[in-house]
């Protein structure tokens, strides 16, 4: 009886406010647009059942979304700015891992919770801290007027630059902890013995770190990489009215435009778009775990 | 260990050059007179004063504080769970479901969380408020706790739990005097999580508040889109330094209680 309600209730409260929720997303972005609150007509009336509802179903929205070109940039640009500062993230990530790796072993614990602290303090305060350096008046450009490397200060804030700084900011503790956990367990003996074996440093690095970091890197990755396709707060205050990300499209769609139906499909698709990645990374950890016991 | 080299030397301090500059800055300009953020001015303290001047602001952080509160507790518990049942409930009808539900919601990207809880408050007739908020909070921090909680569980022996219900407790009396007290650290540390978690949460309290009860991160998002502020940057460092003190108080005990138990161990060792 008690492991009933032990199950049950967790059970029950993620049906309700997870699944159930979810299950509207769908149903409502193959609703039709109408000019009520809630702006959607219904396409699902339980009592109905299901043939009434297929007969019901179109993909109305989805067919617009393909029409409109702003969506399908929206996702063509998430992708990129997400592929693209995921790799940031990893050049500058895996030398600070490396090194935290390397550093005496009394540091580390504190060099770890240097590089933890961060992600505990607001992202929404992190995020605007870089509005003050980065706009036109700001300190970045002060600084680099007064050093004279410009004469005129750079337009940073508001541009794509910008949101790749913050997104690199913001996500860097998720790529260096992976990392740094593969990298401290990794056996020095084994890079001293490709070394006596006649590799050079550099080489001892490419044929045996990286391939024994390799699980880091990717879980390091598709940390950045899945939280960044659908981010909105960075794109939002860092980025320009140029700056297409779908998370942007979908709030906008949602709190701008009031169309529920064509933001549920927004969501929708992002989720779809979000699958891959989310089954290589549970791959990618389950592998680990296995190669660990 | 050798020395460090230069280059491992060099990558760690502009690492963490690049992690600190931006909050340092930050709240280096909370004190400045001006109210051109970028135009140091002379310190002043002035900003904190008008901070404490503004009602719209107190009230939000009084909202977010009760929020996080009473969702990050029955986040633990509910978390705590549904860690319980993963990992020691053997099988029952529905565990795959039950698995993905509570994985699921870490890498839901937040917008698509908040609107499906919306569409779920609008459909049933709930007003949103502090009560849609909290139960927004609880259902995505339950998650981020049964991970943590569930890692602890993972590792423990077992035989200890078996021992007591053999000298003849009750499964909830061993749950309370023998589990519990074990993975209390990870429980406290899941609080701890879902509560952090929770004062953050920009994008699905937008989702879920109504025009009752708005949180801190709703209020500075808002005025943060207008530009910069030195009020803001007051706000920012307060929360900075709370979660500061915070985050090294608790790793210093930890460390203490790590101390203490080897040295423990090593008595019993001894005697």
């Amino acid at each position: 009886m008690q492991r009933f309600f032990l199950v049950f209730i967790p059970y029950i409260w993620l049906v309700a406010l997870f699944l159930i929720p979810f299950a509207m997303v769908l149903k409502i972005a193959l609703s039709d647009i109408a000019i009520a609150i809630p702006p959607y007509v219904p396409k699902f009336d339980w009592a109905e059942g299901i043939r009434a509802f297929l007969a019901q179903l179109d993909l109305e929205n989805f067919i617009w979304l393909t029409q409109d070109d702003l969506y399908w940039k929206a996702y063509i640009s998430s992708l990129r700015i997400a592929v693209f500062s995921t790799l940031c993230t990893l050049l500058i990530g895996y030398p600070i891992a490396y090194a935290m790796a390397r550093a005496p072993s009394e540091w580390r614990p504190t060099l770890m919770m240097l590089v933890i602290l961060p992600f505990w303090t607001s992202f929404l305060i992190r995020v605007y801290a870089w509005m003050g350096i980065l706009s036109n008046e700001g300190i970045l450009n002060q600084f680099l007027l007064w050093t004279g490397v410009i004469s005129d200060p750079l337009v940073i804030l508001n541009t794509n630059t910008a949101v790749y700084i913050g997104i690199v900011y913001t996500y860097l503790p998720f790529m260096i902890l992976p990392i740094y956990s593969a990298l401290e367990r990794l056996d020095t003996s084994l890079i001293e013995a490709a070394e006596d074996l006649g590799c050079s440093r550099i080489s001892a690095f490419w044929l045996v770190t990286i391939p024994l970091s390799k699980t880091g890197i990717i879980a390091g990755s598709f940390l950045v990489f899945i939280p960044t396709l659908g981010e909105f707060v960075i794109p939002s205050l860092l980025g320009g009215s140029d700056t297409l990300m779908i998370g942007k499209v979908l709030w906008e769609e949602f709190f701008s435009n009031r169309d529920w139906p064509v933001a549920s499909a927004v969501a929708v698709i992002l989720l779809l778009l979000l699958v891959v990645p989310i089954v290589l990374f549970q791959r990618n950890q389950q592998k680990q775990q296995e190669a660990e016991q | 260990m050798t020395r460090m080299s230069w280059f491992n030397t060099v990558s760690l301090t502009l690492g963490f050059a690049f992690l600190y500059i931006p909050i340092v800055i930050l709240v280096i300009y909370s004190f400045n007179e001006s109210k051109l953020v970028t135009v140091w001015a002379g310190f002043s303290t002035k900003w904190y004063g008008e901070l404490l001047r503004n009602d719209a602001f107190l009230n939000a952080a009084w909202v977010t504080i009760k929020v996080a509160v009473v969702s990050s507790t029955f986040a633990t518990v509910l978390g705590t769970m549904a860690a319980y049942v993963m990992v020691r409930g053997g099988r029952f009808f529905g565990r795959t479901l039950f698995s993905g539900m509570i994985y699921a919601p870490l890498v839901m990207p937040e917008v698509i969380t908040g609107l499906s809880l919306l569409l779920l408050f609008i459909g049933i007739g709930l007003d949103r408020g502090v009560l849609t908020i909290i139960l927004a909070h609880t259902t995505f921090s339950m998650c981020y706790v049964s991970v943590v909680v569930s890692s602890r569980l993972v590792t423990f022996d077992r035989s200890i739990e078996e021992a007591a219900l053999d000298l003849g407790c009750t499964p909830s009396e061993a749950f309370r005097l023998v589990t519990l007290p074990i993975i209390a650290p990870a429980v406290i540390s899941g609080w701890l999580l879902a509560f952090t978690l929770s004062l953050d949460d920009l994008v699905i309290a937008s989702f879920t508040s109504g025009p009752a009860a708005t949180t801190l991160p709703i209020k500075i998002f808002s005025a943060v889109r207008l530009g910069v502020s030195p009020e803001i940057n007051a706000l920012s460092t307060i929360m900075i330094a709370i979660v500061a003190t915070g985050v090294i108080t608790t790793s210093l005990i930890s460390k203490r209680q790590v101390v203490r138990q080897r040295r423990e161990e090593q008595e019993a060792e001894r005697s």
